[in-house]
């Protein structure tokens, strides 16, 4: 340009360049902060039907004992049902047999263990498992026989030392994401005597690789039985894995040996310690506390007893009325239900209640002890419990799990809990980071977080949030349209001018009080409903974008959409039913289920065209039902969508 | 009879816009004890939503904080790009948002370029980035 450039053209330059960049900054921080918030509801959206669902399983169990006392022809004809459902041990000696005769042909190519196990073994199985290969039934059932043995002499809680030489590392929930757990085994080593681990529950349920995680911390867990330490989480129950995937994905992978497997899985669970405490000092356990949790007593308790959260103790005596609020209990009078030895077979009411607060009470910062009205078990509890029950038994901190956190872990209560979470992406890829925390006594523990990713170079931000986002709205769209009928009524009973329209706040209203998932939808809005240009919503518009697939075409809409919202219950209810895993049932007993669940969940719908549904389906002209296919007959169309039914899961 | 109408109607803008305010502030609430954490590098404070509602409120009354037009966003990389080229280095743009106006964080910087920058040219063509970023937007 040449010399002469005057200082204050320079200076109107700069500044023009100043304002320039601060258009852009303060544009750029407004985008990342909605991303953010986007993000945000996402996870709220997610969390909200998730314990929705929970609800719905402890809900299940109340059905169960409401089932066992109306439905006499079970208790007389069936007793096979009632011992699968609430007896304890088939003789030991039954299952030992019955491994050693499976044999492992030359031609499999997957990993071979070695007993007695090494650390060698553990590198072997990770190896393979990144190579998708599958375990043989035959090591499966070896590692878990094993598995149960030793954990037989555990006692309910590991006492655990530290030392600034020998920290240990505490994981939280993996929820069958194995890319998280080889994640923390490559950046935080594998287990060793010099590099202790507790994993802190639930390993099993959503993710696809629940079984190879199980094998990997069992063989760990066998390799060094001093340094891998397993804590029960709510999802090591075998109620819990037949709705939220376990079940299925064993049955899936082991197609001739699964149940078999399930069967050792369902006493190995009950094995599993309630928690570790670590110099004396930390208390780690899966869910929280309440406060009348009494850690002497659970020391004590025989931890074998509570098969699961959905099996509460049935009273003997006739007495015992359900408690109002979150306490799962039942109303039986039971007349010899149970076949041998019943009472010692189980855990009193006490008892079992306090293990349930432990797997399933979640930290909040209002004080005092609530009912966990979220999930329906176990209960909320404010940092005055906290204190009270840490300075009870002179403890500094609880760490727990259980509950998805956006950065992977989340200090409360005045920093005396901490919450770490280990899955990452847990809902979809995007939605959360995973952590660790590693401890040794005198130093303030270290978190570390991670996210695993598939893709080669992280997509940007607004990128993951579109997935994040458009998967909760999907979400959430099933969820409506299985309440439509519901939905619908309360929609017209204010619309008294029958416009077609409400107010923001009307709609806002009428989704809040059918469908109770306590979410922002004043600001959701915007995606799941048309708003005119007065600002009112056309209400009908929350249904147009998906509908249930109907089997057949003539059956009632009511009908279709009941099926619909309960499949999930009614797949588990035939799964128990079900005792030989044939995958049928009789016409008879399909009717007598469906007529106590329409009575017990109160559900009113006209089925008089249930009888031709299941015969227009083309199903066994024999009297019997193929369950699943039944209920997977009933799916969700997202109008726009690329991936329907293959993309849409019954449980 | 118009100024009770207009008043009534801002009254119900009003509570409509407490009921908006309330429920995005619960979502962030996580603890449910009626605050929200700061972001800040330690945080030391919440804000409580006492103090949050009123001045909220205003500040969607008022319609403060509208999001930017294209065309101004799209002039301001122009001014920054004087040769008129359509695009910028990745160094004129590090440079310009972590040393002018309120600077970037590294963290911010990073993810501004992962998804604004070309990788084969290692530049930012701006007006295919506003473009991508506002259809986003919406």
């Amino acid at each position: 340009m040449g010399c002469g450039t005057s200082s204050s053209m320079k200076d109107k330059k700069s500044e023009k360049a100043l304002k320039a960049a601060l258009v852009i900054q303060n544009w750029y921080r407004g985008h990342s902060a909605q991303l953010k918030t986007r993000q945000r509801y996402a996870l709220t959206i997610f969390q909200s039907i998730e314990y929705a669902d929970e609800q719905g399983q402890l809900e299940l169990s109340n059905f169960f004992s409401f089932m066992l006392e109306n439905y006499t022809r079970l208790l007389e004809e069936d007793s096979e049902l009632v011992t699968h459902l609430f007896d304890s041990n088939i003789q030991d000696k039954d299952r030992q047999d019955y491994w050693v005769l499976i044999d492992v042909p030359d031609s499999y190519c997957g990993p071979r263990l070695q007993f007695p196990l090494t650390f060698t073994d553990i590198d072997l199985l990770i190896e393979a498992f990144k190579q998708q290969q599958i375990l043989h039934a035959y090591y499966v059932l070896e590692v878990l026989f094993e598995t149960k043995k030793l954990l037989q002499q555990m006692p309910n809680f590991t006492h655990i030392k530290t030392s600034p030489s020998k920290e240990i590392t505490i994981c939280g929930d993996l929820h069958g994401k194995l890319d998280d757990l080889f994640l923390i085994y490559y950046k935080n080593g594998l287990p060793s005597v010099s590099n202790p681990y507790v994993f802190n529950g639930d390993f099993v349920d959503r993710g696809k690789n629940s079984m190879e995680i199980l094998m990997i911390l069992f063989v760990s867990f066998l390799v060094y039985p001093n340094d891998l330490h397993l804590n029960r989480g709510n999802h090591e129950d075998f109620m819990m894995n037949m709705r939220y995937g376990f079940t299925n994905e064993v049955l899936h992978k082991y197609k001739l040996h699964g149940k078999k497997i399930l069967q050792v899985l369902e006493d190995i669970y009950t094995w599993l310690p309630i928690g570790t405490i670590i110099d004396n000092e930390i208390l780690v356990i899966h869910g929280g506390i309440s406060e009348s949790t009494d850690l002497n007593l659970l020391h004590r308790i025989e931890r074998n007893k509570l098969k699961s959260v959905l099996m509460p103790p049935i009273p003997i005596d006739g007495d015992h009325a359900t408690e109002k609020g979150n306490k799962v209990g039942t109303t039986i009078t039971a007349r010899g239900i149970r076949t041998n030895g019943s009472l010692s077979e189980q855990l009193t009411k006490h008892e079992w209640e306090q293990v349930i607060d432990i797997l399933w009470s979640d930290p909040r910062g209002k004080r005092g002890c609530y009912p966990n009205t979220g999930r329906g078990g176990g209960c909320y509890f404010g940092p005055d419990i906290t204190s009270k029950i840490l300075n009870k038994y002179q403890l500094k901190m609880l760490i727990r799990s259980h509950e998805c956190k956006p950065e992977g872990y989340e200090i409360c209560h005045d920093g005396k809990v901490i919450t770490v979470f280990s899955a990452s992406n847990y809902y979809e890829e995007g939605s959360n980071r995973g952590a660790y925390i590693r401890v040794s006594s005198g130093t303030p523990p270290r978190f570390f977080q991670y996210q695993v990713t598939r893709a080669t170079c992280l997509r940007p931000l607004y990128q993951r949030m579109n997935a994040v986002e458009s998967r909760a709205i999907r979400m959430l769209k099933e969820r409506m349209i299985s309440q439509k009928t519901d939905l619908i009524r309360v929609f017209q009973l204010q619309d008294s001018s029958k416009s077609g329209k409400l107010s923001v706040g009307q709609w806002a209203f009428s989704m809040e009080n059918i469908l109770g998932l306590n979410l922002p939808w004043r600001s959701l809005s915007s995606h799941l409903v048309t708003t005119d240009k007065d600002g009112n919503i056309d209400y009908m518009s929350s249904f147009q974008d998906i509908h249930i697939q109907k089997p057949v075409k003539e059956v009632q809409s009511t009908l279709i959409e009941t099926v619909y919202r309960y499949r999930s219950d009614l797949q588990i209810i035939f799964n128990v039913i079900d005792s030989n895993h044939s995958g049928l049932i009789s016409m008879e007993e399909f009717r007598s289920i469906w007529k106590l669940f329409k009575s017990h969940y109160r559900v009113c719908v006209d089925d008089s065209q249930l009888d031709e549904l299941t015969e227009r389906m083309d199903l066994n002209k024999d009297g019997s039902i193929d369950f699943n296919e039944f209920l997977k007959a009933f799916y969700v169309v997202h109008k726009f969508d690329k991936l329907s039914k293959s993309d849409t899961k019954v449980a | 009879m118009a100024d009770d109408r207009d008043r009534e109607g801002t009254e119900i803008a009003v509570a409509e816009f407490h009921k908006k305010i309330k429920e995005a502030f619960e979502v962030f609430d996580h603890e449910s004890n009626n605050t929200v954490d700061v972001e800040e590098e330690e945080p030391t404070g919440y804000i409580r939503f006492e103090k949050f509602l009123p001045v909220m409120t205003e500040v969607l009354l008022e319609r403060r904080y509208r999001p930017i037009p294209e065309d101004i966003l799209h002039r301001a990389f122009e001014v920054l790009d004087p040769a008129k080229r359509g695009f910028l280095s990745k160094e004129e743009l590090i440079k310009y948002m972590t040393e002018v106006g309120e600077r970037f964080s590294q963290e911010e910087m990073e993810e501004m370029l992962s998804a604004a920058i070309d990788p084969e040219s290692n530049s930012i063509h701006y007006k295919d980035y506003i473009t991508m970023m506002v259809v986003d937007e919406n």
